[in-house]
């Protein structure tokens, strides 16, 4: 356990992310408020319950103060409640499809020895972090900041499984299945698929680390697929089967759920069979950032040094920027940005702030990516409450 | 037919994971809580509903009722709907969409 563990498994710990997780609940449901309590699951720190089943558990932002997120802050999302504990020792991943001119059958140490190993760091979000903040609110897991977290993820290339399975050109896309099941037979079981040209890019990868740890069983161990730059929707876990396909994947998963209106949101990221004329599916994240360290309505003395702190992330392009307001958006200064962990990374970012005299600070952080894409004002609203990645406001006050 | 209370304790012995700390979650007294407690609980923990509350009006908690039994496959017989959006909306929703 490391030193940040360990700080985050004692009491003092969940003391402050108890008072976090109450400067943090503004804008949210009042019933999201009461019920989402600190509750702590096998092998995590406390996190902020949504729903004890299926679980779906977030992370307190204070935890996010480093670019890594630790496995035991990891949020824990799942949509079906027939989670088994799967026996990585017998676990088999099967790699067909009527697209597939050789399907293959693999152990985890099939995979380990005969595919070359990689490494990429990667932000993991769910679509719907932030859906609580939703201004009207919509139905769904209400979700406040913390559905989301950037682990270094070690597996083979999904592409090298592909190309092993003697994928046809006629694939259009590429599904996934996991083990997870609904409790009724009736409940869709969750199923996704991304277009084969996302499949075949060198960063998307079949994960069985995490951290440098075996992927926690949480987090979809013992395989999960790791789509960087898109959101978690298609990072299924717990997978037990790829099949390549000649015509789009038919699920409701894909049809109904996890869609966007076209032309709201500006994309570079098209994923083409899965359009309809009204609507998309959600695909890479947006540019956003998080303030990690100050609360609202924090006090702190005139002339003191107040460091402003957080992570900013985006869908794959790299973070060029972020600037930090602390008068309400009329001036912006950059922020210092930390270490470069790669493009699908977080990237911590410290603004040094100094208040000169007494009064009400508010402090906006907004970051801009390499597209010079930004963070938005204003919510553009959607009715599954996805891509919210409006500026937060925290008022420092100062005496 | 009520093929609830039966099914929900399949479901519960099948879960993998136990679930034991949902047990302490309390809906708000009223007419339908134990249809809400004895249908909806079989495929999630009931804070679900106090999470996605309160702002749904009746008309938006049928829909959501509705899409647990036509697109999650949700067993509740069509004469039990109403007394759930009932119940729902009393002690979960709002008379008219917030502004």
């Amino acid at each position: 356990m490391d030193r940040r563990s360990f700080v985050l498994a004692t009491a003092g710990g969940t003391l402050m992310t108890l008072d976090w997780r109450r400067a943090l609940a503004a804008g949210l449901p009042a019933g999201a408020i009461d019920s989402g309590t600190l509750e702590t699951l096998p092998g995590k720190v406390p996190l902020i319950k949504r729903a004890f089943r299926p679980p779906n558990y977030e992370t307190p932002v204070d935890l996010f103060d480093a670019a890594i997120t630790p496995n035991r802050a990891f949020f824990v999302r799942w949509h079906l409640s027939d989670i088994p504990d799967v026996d990585a020792k017998s676990w088999r991943l099967k790699v067909g499809g009527a697209a597939a001119g050789t399907p293959a059958e693999y152990s985890l140490d099939d995979l380990k020895r005969g595919f070359e190993s990689v490494e990429v760091v990667a932000v993991c979000q769910c679509s719907g972090s932030r859906r609580g903040l939703s201004d009207p609110h919509v139905p769904g897991v209400e979700w406040g900041y913390g559905a989301v977290g950037n682990a270094r993820w070690r597996g083979v290339r999904l592409r090298d499984v592909l190309n092993k399975a003697g994928v046809k050109k006629e694939a259009i896309e590429i599904a996934f299945d996991g083990a997870d099941k609904g409790v009724l037979p009736a409940t869709p079981d969750f199923q996704k698929s991304i277009p084969t040209w996302k499949a075949m890019d060198e960063n998307t990868l079949l994960a069985w680390e995490m951290n440098g740890e075996a992927l926690p069983h949480l987090n979809g161990a013992p395989l999960r697929v790791i789509v960087p730059g898109w959101t978690a929707t298609y990072w299924v876990k717990m997978l037990t089967s790829i099949d390549a396909l000649d015509k789009p994947l038919n699920t409701f998963w894909m049809n109904t759920a996890y869609r966007v209106p076209k032309g709201k949101f500006a994309f570079a990221d098209r994923f083409l069979t899965q359009e309809s004329d009204a609507s998309t599916p959600i695909t890479e994240m947006v540019v956003n950032s998080i303030i990690t360290n100050i609360k609202d309505g924090q006090k702190i003395a005139v002339g003191q040094d107040a460091d402003v702190r957080g992570i900013a992330w985006d869908g794959g392009y790299g973070i060029r920027s972020v600037d930090v307001s602390t008068d309400g958006a009329r001036s912006w200064t950059a922020a210092e940005l930390g270490p470069d962990l790669g493009r699908f990374s977080f990237r911590t970012w410290r603004y040094a702030f100094r208040p000169s005299k007494s009064g009400e600070y508010p402090v906006m952080a907004r970051a801009t990516n390499r597209q010079g894409a930004t963070q938005t004002a204003e919510l553009i609203f959607n009715p599954a409450g996805y891509h919210n990645n409006v500026m937060q406001r925290i008022v420092l006050v100062a005496a | 037919m009520k093929a609830g209370y039966p099914l929900c304790v399949v479901a519960l012995a099948t879960a993998a994971i136990a679930y034991a700390q949902e047990s302490k979650i309390e809906l708000k007294p009223g007419p339908g809580r134990e249809l809400v407690m004895g249908y909806c609980v079989m495929c999630h923990s009931l804070d679900y509903i106090q999470g996605n509350s309160p702002f749904m009006t009746r008309q938006v908690w049928e829909a959501e009722v509705t899409k647990m039994i036509k697109a999650y496959g949700a067993q509740i017989p069509a004469e039990s709907v109403p007394a759930i959006v009932d119940y729902l909306t009393a002690n979960y929703g709002v008379a008219t969409p917030p502004k």
